[in-house]
Order: C-alpha cells, then sequence, then structure tokens
C-alpha cells in the first residue's frame, strides 16, 4: 500500500480535516483539540482505547454533534452548517448495527433507500455484496451478530457514499465473522472512498490503513502511514530472542546499548546496532544459555502501537485480541 | 421540511406497530370497552323498560340544566330523552381519553426508544432534518390514536342508533356536536398532547420514565378535556368550536416549540449519558 499524505494540510476542499477540535460532556472532555487530516481515497485508522474519543470523533464529523471549539472540514463543508449535505454523502456503520428487529432485512434497506432518496434495485445489489441477499426476507432478530453487521454495511453503503464512517464495525462478532467484515472494509476501502475506521482492535488496523491515528484522552497523539510511524517509533532494530533456560536471558537488558522487553515469554530485544548482535550471541552461548529462537522482527501495528504508546507515554493499553 | 421524508419515518413505525400484536392488542382492547362495552351496557340499561328509576334520575338532571341543553335533548319519552343523553354527552369524553391512551403510548417511546435500539443513532447519522424526525414519530403517534378514534366513533355510532335509536325515533347519532368533536377538537387535543411527549421522550434515560411522564401529561389533558366537552350540552356547535380553537392554538404553538427542542444530541443521548453517568 503506497503511503498518502497524511498532513492535516492537505487540500482543505477534499477528505476530512479537524482543526483543534474539542467537545466535552460535563466535566467530560470526550474530544479535546483534535487535529487530524484524512485525505480524500485514504483509508484512517482511529486507534485507541475505550473512551479515547474515537466514537465522538464519528459525530462530530457527520455533524451529529457540534464541536465546543475548533472547526471541521468534510468534503470541503462546514457539518454545523452543511450537515445535511455531509450526511447525505456519509455512511455509517454505528457501533451497534441500529437496526429494527422485528422488521425483515429488506424493510430495513427500503427504510434507508427511502430516506437516502435512492431507488430500491440497489437493495439487492448492496446486499449481494455483502453475502446478505439470501436472508433478507428474514426478521432480523433472527440475525446472528454477524449478519446484522453485514446488514448494517450493505445499508451503509445503499446511496454510494463519498465517505464511509465505520465505528467498531467488528464489535461483538466471531474471529471468522471479523475477518469477513475487514475483508469487505479492504474491498471498500479500494474503491476509493474515503473511509475513517474506529477501533480498539490493532490487528483490525494491520492492511488496511494509509493512515493510523493513535487516539488518547479525546486526543491524536500520533499520526502518519504504519510505515512511517515505525521509522518514527521503532528506528532501531529489535530482535526476538528466547532459550530453553529463559532465566538466563534476564540480565541483557544490562549490556551497553540493549534493550530488552518480555513479550510472551520471547525477549525482544532492541539493539542501538545489528553489528552488536553476533558478539552479544557467542557470550550467551558461552554464559551456557541454550537459544531456541533469533529472529529479526517486523513491525506490527501491534508492536508499533506499544512501542509508540511506551514513547508517548499515557496512553492506557488497548485490548490485545487473543 | 420534505413530506415523504417525514411520512418514511412515521410509516416504519407504523409498519412496527402493525405487526407488533402486542401493541395492538390491548388497543382493539381499549377501543372494545369504551366504544362497544360501556355504551352498549350502559343504553341496555336505559333502554330496559324496567329501568324507570334510572331514568328518573337522568330526567332529573336533565330539568336542572339551563334552557338551551333541554332544547337540544330528542325524544318524546323520558326513557328517549335519557338514552339520548347518555349517548351524546356523557360519553363524550371518551372520544378524547380513547386516542390519548393509545397515542401517548407510542409518542413516550419515540425518542427514547430508538435510543434504547440504536435507531437513534442511525437516525442522526441520517440526512433527515430534525424537524422531519420530529414530525415523522409524532405523526406515527398521532395515527393509531386517530384511526382507532374514528373506527371506534364508527362502531360507537352504529350501536348508539341500533340500541337508542328506537327509542329517539330513528338514527339520530352522530350530532353536528360529535362531528365537531371529533374533526375539529379531538386531533389538537391529541397534538398537544403529543408535542409535550414526544419532546419528554427525547429527554428521558428509559423508556420506562417517558411512560410514566405520558401518564402524568396526559392526565391532566383528559381532564381538561372532559370539562371542555361538558360544555357541549350547552351548545354543541359553539363549545365544539371555541374549545377547538383554543386547542388548536396551543398545538401549533405545541408543535412549534416541540420541533424547536429536539436535536441529533438528543437522537444520541450525549447529555443525558453524561447526567446519568454523574
Amino acid at each position: 500500500m503506497t503511503p498518502k499524505m497524511t498532513s492535516p494540510q492537505s487540500d482543505p476542499s477534499e477528505g476530512i480535516h479537524l482543526n483543534g477540535v474539542s467537545r466535552t460532556f460535563g466535566d467530560i472532555r470526550a474530544v479535546d483539540d483534535l487535529t487530524i487530516g484524512v485525505p480524500a481515497g485514504s483509508v484512517a485508522v482511529l486507534l485507541g482505547p475505550n473512551g479515547a474519543g474515537k466514537t465522538t470523533t464519528v459525530r462530530l464529523i457527520t455533524g451529529s454533534l457540534r464541536p465546543d471549539a475548533g472547526s471541521i472540514s468534510v468534503l470541503g463543508l462546514d457539518p454545523g452548517k452543511d450537515g445535511d449535505e455531509i450526511r447525505r454523502r456519509c455512511g455509517v456503520v454505528p457501533p451497534k448495527p441500529a437496526l429494527y428487529d422485528r422488521l425483515t432485512g429488506r424493510d430495513n434497506l427500503v427504510y434507508a433507500a427511502r430516506i437516502w432518496d435512492v431507488p430500491q434495485d440497489t437493495i439487492d445489489e448492496a446486499a449481494a455484496r455483502f453475502g446478505i441477499d439470501d436472508a433478507l426476507h428474514l426478521k432480523v432478530s433472527g440475525y446472528s451478530t454477524g449478519m446484522r453487521t453485514r446488514l448494517a454495511l450493505a445499508r451503509s453503503v445503499l446511496h454510494d457514499p463519498e465517505v464511509l464512517l465505520l465505528d467498531e464495525p467488528t464489535a461483538g462478532l466471531d474471529p471468522e465473522s471479523a475477518r469477513a467484515v475487514l475483508d469487505l472494509i479492504r474491498e471498500l476501502a479500494g474503491t476509493g472512498r474515503t473511509v475513517i475506521m474506529a477501533t480498539h482492535l490493532l490487528h483490525e488496523a494491520e492492511g488496511i490503513a494509509d493512515q493510523v491515528i493513535l487516539m488518547g484522552a479525546g486526543n491524536a497523539r500520533a499520526a502518519g502511514h504504519p510505515l512511517e510511524l515505525a521509522a518514527r517509533y521503532m528506528k532501531d532494530p529489535v530482535v526476538i530472542i528466547d532459550a530453553e533456560n529463559r532465566d538466563l536471558l534476564k540480565d541483557l537488558d544490562s549490556r551497553a546499548g540493549v534493550k530488552a522487553t518480555s513479550w510472551n515469554g520471547a525477549l525482544h530485544v532492541t539493539l542501538e546496532s545489528l553489528e552488536t548482535l553476533p558478539d552479544m550471541i557467542s557470550e550467551l552461548v558461552t554464559d551456557g544459555v541454550r537459544i531456541t529462537r533469533i529472529e529479526p522482527m517486523a513491525a506490527t501495528l501491534e508492536h508499533l502501537y506499544f512501542e509508540m504508546q511506551r514513547q508517548l507515554g499515557e496512553v492506557p493499553p488497548p485490548q490485545v485480541p487473543s | 421540511m420534505r413530506w415523504n421524508r417525514v411520512w418514511t419515518v412515521a410509516r416504519i413505525d407504523l409498519h412496527r406497530l402493525f405487526i407488533s400484536k402486542d401493541y395492538w392488542i390491548p388497543m382493539v382492547i381499549l377501543m372494545g370497552i369504551f366504544f362497544v362495552f360501556i355504551p352498549w351496557v350502559l343504553l341496555g340499561v336505559v333502554t330496559r323498560p324496567q329501568s324507570l328509576e334510572i331514568v328518573a334520575q337522568i330526567g332529573e338532571v336533565l330539568t336542572s340544566l339551563p334552557g338551551a341543553a333541554g332544547d337540544v335533548v330528542q325524544g318524546e319519552t323520558p326513557q328517549a330523552r335519557a338514552a339520548y343523553s347518555l349517548a351524546v354527552f356523557l360519553l363524550a369524553p371518551v372520544a378524547i381519553v380513547v386516542p390519548l391512551t393509545i397515542s401517548s403510548a407510542v409518542g413516550a417511546q419515540a425518542i427514547v426508544g430508538e435510543r434504547e435500539r440504536g435507531i437513534g443513532e442511525f437516525l442522526a447519522h441520517s440526512p433527515l432534518s430534525v424537524k422531519e424526525i420530529y414530525a415523522g414519530k409524532l405523526l406515527a403517534s398521532a395515527i393509531p390514536g386517530y384511526v382507532a378514534t374514528l373506527v371506534g366513533f364508527s362502531i360507537y355510532a352504529l350501536i348508539v342508533n341500533f340500541r337508542a335509536g328506537p327509542l329517539v325515533g330513528g338514527w339520530f347519532f352522530p350530532t353536528t356536536g360529535w362531528w365537531l368533536l371529533i374533526l375539529w377538537v379531538v386531533p389538537p387535543f391529541l397534538l398537544v398532547a403529543l408535542s409535550i411527549i414526544v419532546r419528554l421522550s427525547a429527554r428521558v434515560q428509559s423508556t420506562a420514565a417517558a411512560q410514566q411522564a405520558a401518564s402524568l401529561i396526559s392526565l391532566p389533558i383528559i381532564m381538561a378535556s372532559y370539562v371542555a366537552t361538558s360544555g357541549f350540552v350547552l351548545d354543541p356547535t359553539l363549545a365544539a368550536a371555541i374549545v377547538g380553537t383554543v386547542a388548536w392554538i396551543f398545538a401549533i404553538w405545541g408543535l412549534a416549540s416541540g420541533a424547536r427542542a429536539m436535536n441529533r444530541e438528543r437522537l444520541l443521548g450525549v447529555g443525558i449519558e453524561v447526567s446519568k453517568a454523574s
């Protein structure tokens, strides 16, 4: 995936731009001086723990909530003034699928088609796209969580929106359904739409995001393409080392130019330079360590997230998928 | 405001009510009690030859009314006059009680119910304006109550004419006063109540709280309507015209004020969540 320009200074007439946006609810500062920019046609993942301000950000983008401070531009429009037009051009999948249980899947889609004023023949096409067309005649109360999410996704694209806002789209799904939904989102992202996906699950951003926006306490702690962020926050090479007698590895951290952190039992060893690795291994072997694994680590988003968190501080740990 | 969108919002709610037995069965029972059972029994009692004592008591009440009221009551015999009075005057407030009870049940959960189902979020992110959503919800609440009243009124007319008609001297119902009551007085009373109930539904935390609030709103309106419709005894046409006009003024003010009070944040329930948390 080609990294895209992710600066808030990108063309404000396109995409989504929030500049110094704040929103409080009583004493709670849900979004605090948030500045992000999502260029048109790119996919941004709002990544952060529950309460980081992701849902509020989505609501601010559609104009459902008004900011207390700051400015927002969506497709060159101000949600405060042109909210109806923005919402007409946006598709939103809320964290709860928001469907009428006692009605059929088709009834739910017909309702949305009428609201967005689109022909009803788009219903079957959208349903087929998300593999839910065979179940449209059934009441939604009989749907599984995965089917509900697919129906909500189908509903969100009925009117062929330019912007897709997906708020925790895989919440409550089993791994198989979650993967299917993520594949569908990848497919949507490939159609040139501007997509913002809010999630607290790190692996969901993997392979989708042109830009990851790490959120904490209502603010963007860091933003950029995963590769940019890796270059910024994971500059030093990392090697995974494991041994039969792990206890002998505990002093590794005391060596000059070496920083070791434990991860699922194995050690993640950050080195100032890879040139020190052969000597270090030789010394470990001499000390009686029976090494079982030495592997250079490819920077995954998960590792990147925790490294960013460690360097930036403050951000509470996210939920790690089992 | 685009009326096709308003109707879209109203239509889905009406569809949900139509397929929901747990809603319309109590509604039919309520209609049956007020428009069929009570009039059937009461008219049955006064039209029985053995009910002379009751008829005499009603006759005393009628003679104590001002002259205009006495002129309105039709029938040659005391029994006929008693049956006429019962059918035309005593049961008139029923026409308000039934739609208010039915519609307030729907209106109470118009917004808070959507929020509980998560639909509030969907509506908040939709291109519908808040006025279209408000009007749609209001319409969906008003229609079941008003339709029930029209159907009940028709059945009531048949029962009244069937039971009291032969005594009074033929089919006499609906009277001008009742036509005005149903077409001119009931709608604004219904809208006044719903403009407050739907507004409250957007402010409360749960459907249960909304139902409680709706009961509190309905009760004084039912009492007010009872007082107002009792004035029909004196001069049905004039009373209906005055009461209806005043009610319409309140209804228009209530609807405008209710629409202004609605916003997307109420659909999302964000302010309510915070007050709940704190």
